[in-house]
């Protein structure tokens, strides 16, 4: 079944990959710069990372951002869903810009600009495609169908 | 709290196959993952059914799934190991703006999906903007 228009619940679920994605990023790359170089040679570096607690809160946050994504996932296509949810990039500009009072450049705005377009873009269009059924599986609901009349 | 002095930034191709690698393995581990996702079926439609442990079997019972999760995890490592090198200010839009063209293709050719002209003029133009921001 194709779903055109989302629910609030489901926009609800987008808004969650959007934000925890980056949110989680950004933990995660201030836990590694706090840590010391990581070569190759000792790759179990990484391992110890995880329960720094930068890395961790990261990790948290990209759990929350996983659970929303498969949900999504279910329910809308992955061309659909990634650029839908670019709108995170967004919102951390935008929280950068009025919170912390950074400056944005021309080019960051015009970023912004066309991250938003490329949004109500997709946004507009259907959230999954339809496929069609093939004889096997059509036979197979119409029995299902006849033996619960 | 002291913040370390910044590294020394990788090479070109050094960099280029470090985003590389998050990119492929991201690229693969969001495919299967969205295959497994279609397998199962709505999982709002299941939780309402079979309740959240009923849903969480639901997707724990898909190989598929831990193939995806495979994949994303070796892509969680070469992030890590990226961002031990260089600044989040350039592997995260570019690793996120690529993946979002790859994943556009392998969408078309792997999950068969109706990737129309709208949803490729939304790709493109979120990868420039991404691009963009990061500068």
């Amino acid at each position: 079944m194709a779903h055109a228009r989302l629910s609030p619940r489901q926009y609800l679920i987008l808004g969650l990959v959007s934000l925890c994605a980056p949110l989680g990023d950004t933990c995660l790359s201030r836990g590694m710069t706090n840590m010391p170089d990581i070569t190759l040679a000792h790759p179990t570096t990484l391992i110890t990372a995880v329960i720094t607690p930068w890395i961790a809160l990261g990790i948290a946050l990209l759990i929350g951002f996983f659970a929303s994504y498969l949900t999504a996932l279910s329910w809308a296509d992955l061309t659909f869903v990634l650029p839908a949810t670019a709108s995170g990039n967004v919102i951390v500009a935008l929280f950068a810009r009025f919170f912390l009072h950074e400056t944005i450049s021309l080019e960051r705005w015009a970023g912004i600009v066309l991250i938003t377009v490329g949004v109500g873009f997709v946004a507009q269009g259907p959230s999954l495609t339809e496929k069609q059924a093939t004889p096997a599986l059509a036979d197979a609901a119409d029995t299902v169908k006849e033996q619960t009349r | 709290m002291t913040i370390p002095s910044p590294a020394p930034q990788p090479g070109f191709w050094a960099a280029t196959t470090m985003i590389a690698a998050i990119v492929l393995a991201s690229t693969a581990g969001e495919v299967l993952t969205a295959a497994a996702m279609k397998s199962i079926g709505n999982l709002d439609e299941i939780r309402a059914r079979c309740g959240l442990k009923g849903a969480i079997r639901a997707v724990l019972s898909c190989p598929l799934f831990f193939a995806g999760v495979s994949f994303l995890t070796l892509a969680f490592f070469a992030l890590l190991f990226a961002l031990n090198h260089m600044n989040l200010s350039l592997v995260a839009p570019a690793s996120a703006s690529l993946t979002l063209v790859t994943n556009a293709i392998a969408g078309k050719i792997f999950l068969k999906e109706n990737v129309d002209r709208r949803r490729w003029a939304a790709a493109v133009l979120v990868c420039i903007g991404v691009y963009l921001l990061a500068h």
